[in-house]
């Protein structure tokens, strides 16, 4: 079947086979290989992406289920200023040793701070407990996201500033 | 030793850049490989995609033990997207149905005779794409005559087992081996005088690696060259190089290993698997490049398993707590083939230091390992060879003698350690553990526990009727297997290469025949090679994971990076910088003995105007004009690092546990790690390496175990069934260190990868069954999981696994 989806901003199109879970559309119909899969019943999280602004789990998610919507995934994180400041967390508190759960955990985090600009270490925790991480032990992915959420305060307070 | 401060309370933010120190050497670096992490451009196995590529998927057996009858593929064949299947009958025909494992048995590829566990490989199609492939399995008709199975291990030498092993000429029973060390005899006599024994059987149970990037491989065999690419979830790309070169027949010049990211490894990615045979066999039959990855369920109940010890633990000391000998009896649950991947000369790999960190009279262990119908494996899941067995035992022990004589498991710790004059010292079963300063270490923990504190505290919550345990591990590991006059895998000695090529503008590159999987190697071999030489790490590239493009070298596993491979590119750089002052000797014109190095330059004695940059030298060596007598150009050397004896770090733990009385769940409240790792070069990243470990403790000791029932389903095939850790499970971990440098790795380094999964386990059982002392408890087996801490609470301590 023909499925047609916005992944990052690019309208694409393909014929795929109606069973594709989103994962592997992404995966291996559009070479986005930075969405991982680490399991076979939605525990580990590496696979989440973001159908509209909403993170999910794509090995969970029919490709067909987000025709017509708009896919983001860590691919899309970048922008033209630079590295979100997510990423840049992550680098900054050694936030991912391997990387495979990096980046799924990026895209609960970049979800989390969108809703909650100053989330505590329990609600950070809470956020990413669907998600399994093998190598870092958490704390640090914790740090990460707090980095993030600090340096985005920051940035608003002096946007703030210059517009006064 | 020196004791610094500890970074726990030392977060980055956007303002302290805390890990942003760019040294030229050691210190904090942030990690030159996370950039393309961070944008999911990670290469990983399953990422790499060629031009024709087809998918391999393996058909396993539903029985744990089964004759198999007769196999029909043909429905499967018929399949329009299937391009082949193959069966073992197929691969015997060619010598290629078995396997060597990495201890010297044999596996097999695709069963022949009979399926030996549950999920074995059975056989194999290769379809155009990965849903194809799998339902052509669905295709296959396998008819079993099922046998008995051996699940239970203590019964697997009983007279009326089923011999499982009838592929081995002559077996006639399910031993695998026996394996002794100590002395029994003056062990006895210690015991036989002992004012105070304690016996305890402990159960640890078989768990599983299980890194988030599942085993996955990409063979690729050109017709025309006969040369094999085969990019593999390995954390030895050259030891599997060699390998295949044996089992298939290929000249090894003509095979390529790219280890490309891996996803994690902990032990699980050192054996050879089925599966990267299956491929490599699919590719050379079909001349296309063929894919295999394997999904969850396929990694925890057929890839490497690791533990399965049943131990028999006693002690003997005198009623003051001094602790005299320590003796263990081992039944080990080695599954259906025995792919333990430990050194030859030790089946039962480092589990020799269950002595611990104590000054002993005599040791001795018997262990008795067996075959069962379970998967094969016995890798060290993020361990040294059986150092987590080993340490979880004597540490467990100490705590059952301290619950026997009343006394605090701190002081009977303290009053038995090693002292630092005492090192190197040998233990009673031959270990040389080079250098440790233990009670600083120990006191450190303590004091940043707040140990006493905790106890009143305790004692409160007691008189309240809360449960609260305070649990303490004391551990020396053994890592950087390993010396070649003891040491070698199928052979193959453990040594490491490694090879330095400084570029004429002075920018360089360093080869490594280990393999990183996350620990971050290619900005610790920088900073290695950047304190030795003086060339900023961002100016270093550091190569690794093809054995195409990097020195021979047995991979990285047992923490053995850092003291094998982290000591050949110590070494290979001053070889070097060796070089490099024979020129700048030339170039400033004087002897090579009045030069004085001053990291990343050399100067004249005395006249520190006069000098050349290690940059201007690199010029010079590639450059015009004459070198000194007898110097080549170029700037450039190679070595192979043989270790001389093994590092042996340490480390203190606290674990603090509030268990409810009503649901009987385990919370761990606290945990403190103190870990000397000798020097430390870079301190993020070992803070880091240390909280991974601490949470595959907690997994241990609470939460998993790869179990089954009395047919041989494997019962955890799944990340529901067998659970990791989440952020929900573990607490904000407080690190600190000190620093006992080896006295014979060149920077004095120790590893630091596995300390926290050896010494974690022990510390959070110890604080559960402090907590439930008052129920006169003083052991339970793991997982601690709410239902079995309710069991020991009934008084049902060892509930059946
Ligand atoms: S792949 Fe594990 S949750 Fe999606
Ligand atoms: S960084 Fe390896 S799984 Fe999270």
């Amino acid at each position: 079947m023909e499925i047609s989806m916005n992944v990052n901003g690019d309208d694409v199109v393909r014929d795929v086979e109606p069973r594709t879970l989103l994962v592997h559309f992404l995966r291996d119909h559009m070479g986005l290989t930075g969405t991982h899969w680490g399991c076979d019943t939605s525990n580990c999280g590496t696979c989440v992406v973001w159908v509209d602004e909403e993170p999910v789990k794509s090995c969970t998610h029919l490709a067909a289920m987000a025709g017509g919507h708009r896919v983001k995934t860590v691919e899309g994180l970048e922008t033209a200023d630079g590295l979100d400041p997510v990423q840049e967390g992550f680098i900054q508190c050694h936030g991912l040793q391997c990387g495979f759960c990096t980046p799924g955990m990026m895209m609960t985090a970049r979800a989390l701070l969108d809703r909650n600009p100053d989330p505590s270490e329990e609600v950070i925790r809470e956020a990413i407990s669907g998600q399994i991480c093998r190598c870092t032990g958490y704390s640090t992915i914790i740090r990460s996201i707090q980095w993030a959420a600090a340096k985005e305060r920051e940035t608003s307070v002096s946007l703030e500033g210059s517009v006064a | 030793m020196t004791v610094t401060e500890p970074s726990a309370n030392q977060i980055p933010t956007p303002d302290n850049n805390l890990n942003d120190q760019k040294p030229t050497g050691f210190g904090r670096m942030l990690r030159k490989e996370d950039p393309r992490f961070v944008r999911g451009l990670g290469q990983y196995c399953d990422d790499v995609t060629l031009p024709g590529m087809l998918h391999l998927a393996i058909l396993r057996s539903p029985y744990a033990h089964a004759r198999i009858v007769s196999i029909d593929t043909s429905a499967a064949e018929a399949h329009p997207k299937v391009k082949a299947v193959v069966t073992g009958a197929m691969l015997a025909e060619h010598g290629l149905a078995w396997m060597p494992t990495l201890s010297n048995d044999v596996q097999a590829v695709l069963a022949t005779d009979k399926v030996r566990f549950q999920h074995q490989e059975v056989a194999f199609v290769v379809a155009e794409d990965r849903y194809s492939a799998r339902d052509a399995l669905e295709l296959i008709d396998v008819e079993y005559d099922p046998l008995d199975p051996v699940i239970d291990v203590r019964k697997a030498l009983d007279p009326d087992a089923a011999i499982i092993r009838d592929d081995l000429e002559g077996k006639t029973d399910n031993h695998c081996f026996n394996w002794q060390t100590g002395d029994d005899a003056a062990t006895q006599a210690v015991f036989d005088d002992a004012e105070v024994t304690v016996k305890q059987e402990m159960i640890y149970p078989r768990v599983h690696p299980a890194p988030m990037e599942t085993c996955a491989c990409v063979a690729d065999l050109d017709k025309v060259s006969g040369k094999l690419t085969l990019w593999s979830t390995t954390q030895a790309p050259h030891a599997h190089r060699t390998v295949y070169a044996l089992v298939a027949g290929l000249p090894e010049h003509k095979i390529r290993i790219i280890a490309p990211d891996i996803g994690g490894g902990f032990g699980g990615k050192v054996p050879i698997y089925p599966g990267y045979v299956c491929a490599i066999v699919a590719s050379l039959l079909i001349g296309k490049p063929v894919k295999w990855a394997e999904d969850r369920t396929e990694n925890l109940v057929s890839t490497g398993f690791a533990r399965d010890y049943i131990m028999i633990g006693e002690i003997a000391a005198s009623r003051d707590g001094k602790i005299r000998a320590v003796r263990t009896n081992v039944l080990a649950d080695h599954g259906a083939f025995n792919g333990v991947a430990s050194p030859v000369k030790y089946p039962a790999g480092f589990f020799g230091v269950f002595t611990g960190s104590y000054d002993l009279e005599a040791a001795f262990c018997n262990m008795d390992a067996v075959f069962t119908n379970k998967a094969p494996g016995g890798v060290a899941y993020a361990c040294s060879f059986r150092i987590t067995e080993a340490v979880y035992l004597v540490e467990r022990m100490v705590d059952v003698l301290a619950y026997e004589l009343d006394m605090d498991p701190a002081e009977l710790r303290l009053k038995n350690l090693i002292q630092p004059e005492q090192f190197p010292y040998e233990t009673k079963t031959g270990w040389i553990y080079d250098s440790g300063d233990y009670e600083p270490t120990m006191r450190k923990a303590m004091a940043m526990a707040g140990y006493d504190e905790l106890r009143r505290e305790q004692a409160e919550k007691r008189e309240r009727g809360e449960l609260m345990g305070i649990g303490i591990s004391f551990f020396t590991e053994a890592v950087g297997a390993g010396p070649r006059k003891d040491m070698d895998i199928l052979g193959l000695g453990m040594a490491d290469g490694c090879e330095l090529r400084i570029h004429p503008t002075g920018k360089a590159v360093v080869r490594l025949s280990v393999q990183t999987q996350g620990q971050g190697h290619e900005t610790t071999f920088a900073q290695i090679v950047a304190e030795e030489i003086g060339i900023p790490p961002e100016d270093i590239e550091v190569f690794h994971g093809d054995t195409d493009n990097t020195p021979f070298g047995l991979g990285t596993y047992g923490s053995r990076s850092t003291p094998v491979s982290g000591a050949a590119a110590a070494l290979v750089t001053r070889k070097v910088k060796d070089k490099a002052q024979i020129i700048a000797s030339g170039m400033l014109e004087v002897s090579v003995a009045d030069l004085q190095w001053d990291k990343g330059s050399f100067s004249v004695k005395g006249d520190p105007t006069k000098s050349v940059t290690i940059q201007d030298i690199a010029m010079k060596a590639h450059g015009a004009g004459d070198l000194p007598e007898g110097v080549e150009g170029g700037l450039e050397a190679q070595i192979c690092y043989n270790p001389s004896n093994l590092t042996y770090p340490f480390g203190a733990y606290i674990c603090v546990v509030d268990v409810d009385p009503g649901t009987a769940e385990v919370k761990v409240r606290r945990f403190i790690a103190v870990d000397d790792c000798g020097t430390q070069i870079n301190p993020m990243i070992i803070e880091g390496q240390v909280h991974g470990g601490l949470t595959d403790g907690v997994g241990m000791a609470l939460m998993q175990m790869i179990n089954f029932d009395e047919d041989g389903n494997c019962l955890a095939g799944s990340l529901m069934d067998y659970l990791i850790p989440t952020a929900m499970e573990v607490p904000d971990w407080e690190t600190g260190h000190t620093v006992t440098p080896s006295p014979h790795h060149p920077i004095g380094a120790k590893g630091i990868g596995e300390s926290a999964t050896v010494g974690s386990p022990p510390a959070i059982v110890n604080a559960v069954v402090d907590a439930l002392k008052p129920f006169g408890i003083r052991h339970a087996d793991m997982p601690l999981t709410p239902s079995r801490v309710w069991e020991a609470m009934q008084g049902n301590h060892t509930p059946p696994i």
